[in-house]
Order: C-alpha cells, then sequence, then structure tokens
C-alpha cells in the first residue's frame, strides 16, 4: 500500500554481545532509542518490515556473490554466530515468501536482484530485530547489498535499488516499514576495532537526514576505506534508504560512539510525505 | 579456506563433526600444512595475516569461545609475529583519527 517508516540503525555484534561493558549511561541512551524506533514502527502500522543489512558472509561468498540479494522465505533462522558471543539465542523469525515475491518482481523491473529462498541471519539482522521485534511477530523481508567482498556495489546503484525498493513498497497491499542497517564509520574485526571517526559519521548523518543525494553519492571508496574504514562500506544500505524515502527530511535520534560497539551507535528517520501525521 | 570457514560458520551440524575430529573435517579442502595448522590450533593471528576476511575470521574466533579482548590481542600479535595482512579489505588501515577510541583502555591491559 505505502512506505510507512524508513530509518536506519546500527549493527555491530558488541551492541548484544558485549553489552555489559560499555558505559550505562550512554549504553542505555542507545537502547531506549532503539525502543523507541519499535514504538514508531508499531504505530506506523507497518506489516511487513523489509531490514537492508550489509552481511558477513551468513549466506554469500565470493563463489556467488550477489550486488543485490532479496529473500523469499516464510521463515529464517538465526543468528549463525555463538549465541553467547552474540547475547542473542537462536530464533526463527517469520518471513513472507508471497510478500518477497511480489516485492521481488517490481524490483526486477529496474534493478537485477537476486533472490534467494534460504537465508540465514547473521548480526546485521539479528541484532536490530532483537529490539525492533522482540517477539518476532511481524514478517521481515531480508535485503542484502554486497559492501563485504571486492568489488563492491557502486553506490549509485545503491541509490537505484533503494528506488526501486520504494517504488515497490508502494505497489504492494501492505504497509511496508524499511530498515537500513550498518555502519557508520568502523574498524571491525580488526586490531582497531573500537576506533571511531565521530566527525565523519555526523558529517555523513547529516547528508543524509537532509536527503542530499549528490553529496551522499560522490564517498569514493578509497575515501570511505581511508577514513571510516572497511565497516564504512555499509553506508549502502543508508543511502538505499534515502533514495527509497523519496526526498523526505531525517532526524537523528541517537548518535553517540560506544568504542567497545565498535561503532557511532546510530538510530534516525525520516519524516515520510506519505504518511499522514 | 575462506570457503571452509564460511561453511562452517554457518552450519551446526558441521561445527559438531568438526568438534569431534578436525583433521578429517579438513581433509577435503585444498590446503597447505601451514594453514591446516593455522585452523586446527586455531592460530588467529596467522589467519588474520593470511588474510582471512575480519568479519569471517570473527565468527571463528566466536565459535572458539575467544573472548574479546583475547581475540584483538591475538590479531595484533599476528601481525607482530607474521607481517601485516597479506590481502583482503580486512587490514589494519593505519587510521590514527581521534575520537571514541582515545576512551578505550589499552586492550590488553583489560584482558581480564
Ligand atoms: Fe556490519
Amino acid at each position: 500500500m505505502t512506505l510507512v517508516y524508513a530509518g536506519v540503525c546500527s549493527h555491530a555484534p558488541g551492541i548484544t554481545g558485549r553489552a555489559e561493558q560499555a558505559d550505562p549511561m550512554v549504553r542505555d541512551g542507545f537502547y531506549d532509542a532503539y525502543d523507541q524506533m519499535r514504538k514508531d514502527i508499531v504505530a506506523s502500522g507497518a506489516e511487513a518490515i523489509i531490514v537492508i543489512a550489509a552481511e558477513h558472509f551468513a549466506n554469500f561468498f565470493m563463489n556467488n556473490m550477489p550486488s543485490f540479494a532479496i529473500g523469499m522465505a516464510d521463515f529464517y533462522d538465526g543468528p549463525i554466530e555463538d549465541p553467547a558471543w552474540l547475547g542473542i539465542e537462536k530464533f526463527r523469525a517469520p518471513g513472507d515468501k508471497d510478500l518477497s515475491k511480489r516485492l521481488i518482481t517490481e524490483v526486477m523491473e529496474t534493478v537485477d536482484v537476486s533472490y534467494a529462498e534460504e537465508w540465514k541471519f547473521d548480526h546485521g539482522i539479528a541484532v536490530p530485530l532483537h529490539f525492533l521485534t522482540p517477539n518476532f511477530d511481524v514478517p521481515i523481508i531480508p535485503v542484502n547489498i554486497n559492501c563485504q567482498g571486492p568489488p563492491l556495489t557502486p553506490l549509485h546503484r545503491a541509490w537505484a535499488f533503494g528506488e526501486a525498493l520504494g517504488r515497490a513498497s508502494q505497489a504492494v497491499d501492505e504497509n511496508i516499514a524499511i530498515i537500513g542497517t550498518g555502519g557508520i564509520s568502523h574498524w571491525p574485526a580488526t586490531p582497531d576495532s573500537g576506533k571511531i571517526n565521530e566527525a565523519w559519521d555526523r558529517s555523513f548523518l547529516d547528508q543524509w537526514c537532509r536527503n542530499d543525494k549528490d553529496a551522499l553519492l560522490d564517498y569514493t571508496n578509497e575515501q570511505v576505506y581511508a577514513d571510516a574504514g572497511q565497516g564504512g562500506f555499509e553506508i549502502r544500505t543508508f543511502i538505499s534508504v534515502a533514495a527509497a524515502a523519496d526526498g523526505a527530511q531525517g532526524t537523528v535520534h541517537f548518535c553517540e560512539p560506544i568504542p567497545i560497539f565498535a561503532v557511532s551507535c546510530t538510530i534516525a528517520s525520516y519524516e515520510l510525505a506519505s504518511v499522514e501525521r | 579456506m575462506q570457503k571452509f570457514l564460511f561453511e562452517l560458520n554457518r552450519d551446526r551440524a558441521l561445527q559438531a563433526r568438526y568438534d569431534e575430529d578436525r583433521a578429517a573435517v579438513l581433509a577435503p579442502y585444498d590446503l597447505t600444512t601451514e594453514e591446516t595448522r593455522a585452523l586446527v590450533e586455531p592460530d588467529i593471528g596467522l589467519l588474520f595475516h593470511l588474510g582471512v576476511n575480519g568479519q569471517i575470521l570473527m565468527h571463528f574466533a566466536a565459535l572458539h569461545q575467544i573472548e574479546w579482548q583475547d581475540y584483538l590481542a591475538r590479531m595484533r600479535d599476528g601481525i607482530e609475529k607474521y607481517g601485516p595482512v597479506r590481502e583482503g579489505v580486512y587490514a589494519v588501515t593505519g587510521y590514527e583519527g581521534v575520537g571514541a577510541d582515545s576512551q578505550i583502555p589499552p586492550a590488553k591491559a583489560d584482558n581480564q
């Protein structure tokens, strides 16, 4: 029917896995912002949530790496990681194969996308769901953009993909929420984990909030790698959400660096024109 | 080698078999003696040096219940012992930016 919610959030595994090592004041503020995001999604009347993640080799490997993939199953298992390490028990999240099929069919009109009838969630989706649908009572449509194995998906294609997802969300009968997860600057899974370029994050988020397409697509992989690390490549998920939001303006609800979580912990959303307020 | 780790990380049945007999599970893969040793031990620092993608290695370390600060320290030690990461984007980029990292205590001192 329409896109009723568009937002972004962090997904670093430390958010749940190393919760007790973070400064409780900052951490709890972040968790509160996550909970507000959950409430906003419920209030939006969303009947399904598209989660655009940059996965970390849970499903796709260099032997067959799609630039874009969308899940098309009635359920998804996760997390692939050790539950004690991630701080999230094994779960089965509901999907909606039929809705996926309709979304994919529409997206394919403009963007070549792979689909997958099997899909396991890693922390990229499991961490956001832990906060946003703790009861696993809303169907999830998992989406992946290759932010891991170069050559990476170009930013302007991530934009085109986001536009296609936005259009597809309008084309189906259900109310759709779309969430991008990842980044922003970080050096995950390296000895530099914990470094955060906060100034870079705030500048990127400012562009994201203004939905400044030119600025968002102006980054090069070399710049991002130097200033925002390997993890910075995940800005693709944010860029797709910006495109899906079709010019809407955004608000950052929370953005604070939490080194043990390895990122500027971020919650932000767009005020969608299609939603009555 | 990364292909094996990718499969291991996502497959609980394979994890159980690997737990029982690491050598047998690794046999069908085309691995050097050095790679096999790095996996079986596991030598996280060597695997990082050899260019195993950081995300794949992080999940592998989690599978072995290696505590976070210990895992970071093992990667650092590997770079010191074997040299810089051979290939891939999960290298140490030399980023020296200020910011949040200035708030964290030295990782090794923090390793309980
Ligand atoms: Fe990630």
